[in-house]
Parts: structure tokens; sequence; C-alpha cells
């Protein structure tokens, strides 16, 4: 499991990047989901979204599932090529697989890499 | 491959696991007087006596086949059956088989499905279909849930067009619910001899979708071409309900722009058996199919690179989307649907425009002849296919008692949902009408209108 020690994880295994303000999921995520096969991002950029709240829903072949923005702050950039490869999710979930870019954000309830690795193994018990 | 049941031993795995010793302990919330109660029955009786009991019972009935000349259809309409429908249908393989989820066993299920997918994408000419629905009132009530997710519940409002189905438009209300969805168009003052562009009037930016039926509950042709532009020009989606007997004479609605195109597949080679069950069809385009209700079958290729079929789109349900699912239907009617497949290979593409032919023809003879009735008039000028209004001079319930002592089974009586419209009567006419029974109908009319 790969697990980048530069960002912010919620407890619904969304990533932040506090430097650029990127969205998306992790490694743990993609790959419990398994192939994943279709994503839509509900947000736009200019919205304003809270941590907490839906942002997109991912389906792969075994489930659907919804995303929540880890972070509160203005939707600067959408993520439009991933509608067309959303099997990136699956390869590069902490680079071109990000979903939203936000501008002047503030982490939600998210912990760092250490306490999100601890998250993931006492949920595989 | 077989199913295999649990064992005993893994019964008694999951009664621990819940934390009880017995199955009967399962059960305690239940009043042991309620758990088995005592029956009131007669005493047991022979096959042949039980067997004799209920063919009286079904002797009382009257039917279409022999009792009764029938020109009742408003939604259920009777056309001629080829033998080999029951025939496919009846088969273990077929009659017996559960929900196709392993397709490693039911690859004959999941084929039968994908070609009744495959031909009603083309009657409708829409480019998916699923798998099925109960009937044509719930596929057109999950045709709301589609369009209200597809904007997320930012639209709110759904137009309905007054000359819906009045049935379906009870489902759709029975569905949407407690969604906080805004129904409109369809008042019980709506005005029902205008023309379709007047729903427009209530189309605004907060609309998700207008549902409009081809033919309309009285039969009528209407081209909305233009008026689903308009529609789409608002922002909002358009869902058609069709009879799937008059595409193959009509334009399709995907020809027209639809968004949506769903119906009731009885027509299709499924008997009326006393309202139900029947097979409601779902199409739409391929940008809406991860917002459609039910499941879809696909065709790919297995580890050996053959021909194979799988469940490959079941975004909606529930094992999908667990408690998010906009819909609970994970039944299809997987047999009814695939007696509409088999109905649709037997007639080809020829043979049931020929029905359709025969059912617009046989009707415009009938309701020529009946308008010249004294007394009696069509009530509308536009285009229909196979069903008509006919304005009566006395109830609707009187003229079909008087017919029915004839052996006739009148037409609709449409006072019972529009109460703008006491004294008609829906008249259908299908390819089962002889010419015969049709003048039968305008002499024993022309009687009443004497009498």
């Amino acid at each position: 499991m790969n697990t980048p020690s530069n960002l912010k994880y919620a407890k619904s295994d969304e990533w932040f990047d506090p430097a650029t303000g990127k969205v998306g999921i992790s490694d743990y995520a993609q790959n419990q989901l398994s192939d994943i096969v279709f994503i839509e991002i509900f947000v736009e950029a200019g919205e304003t979204v809270e941590a907490g709240k839906a942002i997109a829903s991912v389906e792969s072949v075994k489930a659907s599932s919804e995303i929540y923005s880890p972070a509160s702050g203005k939707v600067a950039a959408v993520n439009k090529d991933l509608a067309n490869k959303p099997e990136t999710i699956n390869t590069d979930p902490f680079g071109d697989a990000w979903m939203i870019q936000l501008e002047g954000a503030s982490a939600g309830d998210v912990m760092d890499a250490a306490a999100y690795e601890k998250h993931c193994e006492e949920r595989a018990h | 491959m077989t199913y295999i049941p649990i064992s005993p031993h893994e019964r008694d795995e999951m009664l621990a696991t819940v934390g009880v010793k017995s199955l009967d302990d399962l059960f305690t919330a239940i009043p042991a007087k309620h758990r088995f109660p005592k029956l009131n029955l007669p005493p047991a009786w022979t096959e042949m006596d039980a067997l004799e009991e209920l063919t009286n019972i079904a002797n009382a009935n009257e039917n279409v086949h022999g009792d009764l000349i029938s020109f009742l259809g408003a939604g259920m309409y009777h056309h001629y059956i080829p033998s080999v429908v029951d025939h496919m249908l009846r088969r273990g393989e077929f009659y017996t088989a559960y929900t196709p989820y392993q397709p490693e066993i039911s690859q004959g299920t999941l084929q039968a499905v994908f070609e009744y997918q495959s031909l009603m994408a083309a009657l409708t000419g829409m480019e998916v279909s699923n798998a099925s629905h109960y009937d044509g009132a719930t596929a057109t009530a999950e045709a709301v849930n589609l369009a209200f997710a597809q904007y997320r519940g930012k639209r709110r409002k759904v137009v309905i067009s007054p000359t819906v189905h009045p049935q379906y438009r009870a489902v759709i209300r029975t569905y949407t619910q407690g969604m906080d969805i805004q129904l409109v168009g369809d008042a019980a003052d709506a005005e029902l001899d205008s023309d379709p562009s007047d729903l427009l009037a209530h189309v605004d930016d907060n609309t998700c979708l207008v549902i409009v039926q081809y033919p309309d509950f009285f039969g009528r042709v209407y081209d909305y071409t233009k008026f689903i532009d308009d529609v789409h020009a608002k922002g909002a989606l358009v869902c058609v309900v069709a009879n799937p007997t008059a595409l193959a004479m009509f334009k399709t609605p995907a020809s027209m722009g639809a968004d949506i195109v769903v119906g009731d597949g009885q027509p299709l080679g499924i008997p009326m058996w006393f309202g139900g069950p029947s097979v409601g069809f779902f199409t739409t385009r391929k940008q809406y199919v991860h917002k459609m209700a039910g499941r879809l079958v696909g065709e790919t290729v297995d580890s050996k690179g053959q021909r194979s079929y799988v469940l490959t789109l079941t975004a909606r349900e529930q094992h999908i989307k667990r408690e998010r699912a906009t819909s609970n239907i994970c039944t299809n009617q997987g047999l009814i649907a695939l007696g509409t497949a088999v109905y649709l290979s037997l007639l080809g593409k020829s043979g049931l425009r020929q029905v359709a032919e025969l059912c617009y023809q046989k009707a415009h003879y009938a309701a020529k002849a009946l308008s010249k009735i004294n007394g009696y008039s069509l009530a509308h000028n536009e285009p229909f296919f196979h069903e008509f209004t006919l304005v009566c001079p006395k109830p609707v319930a009187e003229i079909n008692a008087h017919l029915l002592e004839h052996g006739i089974l009148g037409g609709y009586d449409l006072g019972q949902d529009y109460p703008s419209l006491a004294n008609h009567m829906l008249v259908a006419v299908t390819e089962m009408n002889s010419k015969e029974e049709i003048d039968t109908l305008v002499e024993v009319l022309s009687e009443v209108d004497h009498g």
C-alpha cells in the first residue's frame, strides 16, 4: 500500500494535498474498489465545497461509492480527463487521478499518513 | 453445477454468530399463539374433487377466446399470440431460472435478455435498453428517477401530459412521494384537446423531465419533434411513453429526439391475463446509462475467446449502490421479456408492421362506421393509431351493460378518470377484431340508440 507522507487523509479514504489543493482517493481505496469503470464528478469550477460533502461517485465492477471532499474551499479545477480514463484511479491514484483542485482550502477531519495507514490496517482485521 | 443449500453445521454457525441457540429462538419476538395458528380449512379433497371444483370456477369466467368480442384496450391489448411463444416460455430452463448473476450457468437466460434488449432498442430507435421492469407504469416512474438523478436534485419539477395513462400517472405519484418533486401539467381541469406544445408553459429551468405518451391515452398520434426541441432548449429531458406495436408503423421516438422511451411490452405476445403480469421496457441514450434503473446484459468473450453474456451494468441496484440505490427493482420480468423477444423474432420487422397496419386499418374502419350512428361521434380529429374516443348519447356504463348482453366487451369508460369526459368511450380495435365483429358492434350500438 502506497501512502505518500506529504498528503493528508480522510477516514473515508480521500487524500488532500495541502500544497496544491488537489483531492483524490487513496491507493488503499482504489485497491478495495477493484477495477474502476466509471467516475462522475458532481462539482464544477467556481463552486464552493465543504469538507464531508459528496463531490463525485465512482463505480467499480463490484460497487459504487461516493467520494467526499476531505477539505473545504473553492473549486479551482476539475479533472475532466478522468471521465474518459477512469482506470487511471487504479494505476495512478495520487498522480493523474486527482479529481478536483481547491483553492484557499482548509482541511476537514483528516489525518497524516502514519495515522491513515494504522486506520487501514485496523479495518483489515 | 448445482446450487448447494447450507449444511446443518453452517446453519448452527450462523445462529451462533447472531447469538441464538436454535432456529426457534430467532422467532421468539412473534407471540407463540400467532406462530402456528389453527387454520379453519375444510377437510382434504381428492385430486379429482379439487380439479372438478377448480374447473367449475374457471368455466365461470368469460374471456376473449370465444366468449366475448373485445373492444377494450386502454393500455392492455388483445393481439394474436403465436403458439411458439407459450412453448418457449414453458421450457424449464427459462421457466424456473432465477436471477442470472452466475453467468457460468445462465448463458441461455442472459442471451435471451440480451436479444430482448437489442430488439427493444431497435424498435424504439434508442441506444440502450435495460433488462425490463414490472410494467409500463413502473418503467415510466423510473424515468423520473433517472431525470432526477441526472440533475442531482437541482431540478425538482416533472411535467406530465394529462393524456399520459391515468394509472401510470398514479404510479409516478406513488414512487415520488417524499422525494420533494413537483408534478405538474395533469391537473384535473387540464385541457385535453390542446396541442402538446401547451405543456411548454409548465417547463422552466427547474424542470428535469417532461413525460408525453405516443400514441397518447386517447390513441392520438403527434409528432413531438418540435416539442422535444423546445423542451431541450429549456434544459429538461423528455420521456416518451410508447405503444410498441405503433412503433412498427410510425416515426420512432428516438428520431423525434426523445431522451427516454418507455412503455408496456404486453402488446408484444403477452396475454391480457386479468391485467398482469406484464413487462415494462425502458430504453434511453448511452449517456444516461449510469442513471438507469434495473440491469443490463452485455455481450463479451470468456477466457477462451468464446462469445458469452454477463450482467454488465447494474449501477443503480442495491447490491452495487447499497443504501444509495435509487431503485429497488432488482427483479426484472425476465420470463415475460423473453416472451416479447420470441414474439418479435417470430413476426420480424415486416410481420410487426403488418400487425400495426391491420390494427390501424380496422380501427379506422370502426371509427368511421361508429361515428355515423345517430347520437355517436368522434371526439377528436387528430390522426390516431388503433384506439379512439367515441362520444356516446348516454353513460358508457349503461351502453357497456347492453353490449355485454350481446357478448361484446365495450370500450373503456373515460369518465372514470376524466370528469369532463362523461359519456366518452375509448374504443380499441386490433387485428383480432374481424370486420363482422366491428359490424356487430355498430349494429348493437345502433339498437341502443333506437332503444
